[in-house]
């Protein structure tokens, strides 16, 4: 059976030319960064050379790149920082939205439970912040504002440059979570007022384990794991050449291929929103333009989405849904809960994530699955039944 | 895996799907909100008081489809006595085991079959033991 790999916003495949760069560095070159011999010295050469890479990208400079090993250390790392240091300043609130991933969400409730007060903003219907609730929100008190520049779940992109300008005026820090969307839209930091964002690097076909935290040069920031003088001392451990040089490949590609590879992905993104509209009391996540162009998201009325998932697992299609029971827990996922979907709705919800690896061929196939597999999961539906027996009225 | 092959047998091929038309108890349980509702229908011979026939409707995970089309299967056939003493924890040993965060799906699945069992007392005008027919699991919503 052919694999469809739909799940792009979870992880990606690794593509052959980073597999290539990364694999001298598990037997040939696997010196430590940090030796004085030619190995070490080679290694940190090439760990220099990544950073370099990696902020030509961004159009920053390379000493206000951090690796790390993800976006979820980058997230806490970023956040914690800046709110020592508002609190040092007697700053203690924080400014966050509703529906950002948990590692800014459970950072941030963290500090709430030490004191800090946390102001939620809420992202609407459409899933996307409003700048005049960002201005609204800001006191003298605010340390910090952190919101995400695409949303992980339903790819809605915020109005981050707008939200960073106004924390420039205000002279607030300003953290953004890009990790779904460095390697997928254009990011010129140059031109954003973005005093932290975070990335990850398998999400754009680099490794696992790696990723970076951006820093503004003048900006301060606390050491967050402690040791060595690795990190310009500021994040101990012995770095992960590799990774730094996969994820420096990646990202290399990503921003060569980026123009193209919006219009593919935006293109396919199209045929399943077109195509899966049709199916009736079905609902689009999320504003279906201002959203990545890798991201769909939609809900289907009287169905729950784990059966939807496995059913395309058995097609071969890897998919993802914010039901509950893909969660491991009985509340589906707090993204759709924010965009105000009703519980019953948010339980029968589908995300499909591209790469510029997928075709039309499985887009095709995609869409054929899916309207089948509804199609069967509601013949045995009794929520579904009783909708359309005019038993409950229909929710979507 | 998330489910041993057991139970995605009985989710890839549910038993006993569908509606008893002019059926003797029906029992709903569960709620949208939860993400699970379980719906049964029985056939009762009234004589022997047999459940002769089953039927099942289910919105819901993997484990909540394979829970009650199992359920389905070991009362099919059975006294109505012996229906009711089916356990979430039967349901869970003949489906070979669920993980620990969906075994609420097999108490939906003995509670469905209470419910069709008390809705055909209840219709019948047959006296029972209410005790037999507490409420379980809640999602709390």
């Amino acid at each position: 059976m052919k694999t469809i790999y739909l799940d792009n916003a979870g992880t990606t495949q690794v593509s052959p030319e980073v597999k290539k760069a990364m694999l001298p560095f598990f037997d040939e070159e696997y010196g430590n960064a940090s030796s004085l011999h030619f190995l070490g010295q080679q290694a940190r050469e090439k760990l220099e050379e990544a950073r370099a890479d990696i902020a030509k990208c961004l159009n920053c400079l390379p000493d206000e790149i951090f690796f790390t090993s993800g976006g979820s250390e980058s997230d806490n790392w970023a956040i914690t920082s800046a709110c020592r240091e508002g609190a040092r300043k007697g700053k203690k609130h924080i400014i966050t939205s509703a529906f950002e991933h948990h590692a800014v969400l459970n950072t941030v409730k963290k500090l709430e439970r030490e004191g800090f007060t946390v102001t939620y903003l809420p992202v609407y219907e459409n899933g996307i912040v409003k700048v005049e609730d960002v201005k609204n929100a800001i006191t003298d008190d605010t340390a910090l504002v952190t919101i995400m520049y695409a949303n992980n779940e339903i790819g809605t992109l915020q109005p981050i440059e707008e939200i960073a300008n106004l924390c420039n005026e205000k002279g607030v820090l300003f953290h953004c979570d890009a990790v779904q969307a460095v390697g997928h839209v254009e990011i010129d930091l140059q031109k954003l007022k973005i005093d932290m964002l975070s990335m990850s690097a398998h999400k754009f076909h680099g490794p696992k384990g790696v990723g970076a935290l951006f820093k503004r040069k003048n900006r301060r920031i606390d050491s967050f794991i402690l040791g060595g003088t690795q990190e310009m001392n500021k994040r101990a451990g012995t770095e992960n050449v590799g990774g730094c040089v996969g994820m420096a490949v990646a990202l290399n590609e990503a921003c060569k291929h980026l123009k193209e590879n919006i219009e593919r992905e935006t293109k396919l993104r199209d045929m399943l929103f077109d195509e899966l509209t049709k199916i009736p009391h079905s609902r689009v996540n999320g504003d279906r333009e201002k959203r990545l162009p890798n991201n769909f998201n939609m809900s289907f009325e009287g169905i729950e989405g784990e059966g939807l998932i496995l059913l395309l697992s058995d097609s071969g299609i890897c998919a993802s849904s914010g039901s509950a029971c893909t969660s491991g827990s009985l509340d589906p996922s707090h993204v759709l809960l924010s965009i105000g979907l009703i519980q019953d709705v948010a339980h029968g919800s589908l995300r499909l994530t591209l790469s510029e690896y997928n075709n039309e061929e499985e887009i095709n196939f995609t869409i054929k699955e899916v309207k089948r597999i509804v199609e069967y999961l509601r013949s045995f539906s009794p929520l579904w039944k009783d909708y359309e027996k005019g038993v409950k009225n229909h929710v979507i | 895996m998330l489910y041993n092959e057991k139970v995605m047998d009985h989710f890839r091929n549910p038993r006993n799907v569908g509606e008893i038309e002019d059926a003797d108890g029906i029992g709903e349980v569960g709620n949208a909100k939860c993400g699970d509702i379980m719906k049964m229908w029985i056939k009762v011979d009234k004589e022997k008081m047999i459940i002769e026939d089953v039927k099942f409707m289910t919105f819901g995970c993997g484990s909540a489809i394979a829970t009650s089309s199992i359920a389905t299967e070991m009362i099919k056939g059975q006294p109505i006595e012996k229906a009711l003493e089916l356990s979430n924890k039967a349901v869970v040993e003949a489906l070979g085991g669920l993980p620990a965060y969906k075994l609420h799906c097999s108490v939906l699945a003995e509670e469905a079959v209470k419910a069709a069992v008390k809705d055909f007392y209840d219709k019948n005008g047959i006296e029972y033991d209410k005790e037999k027919f507490k409420p379980g699991f809640t999602c709390e919503h």
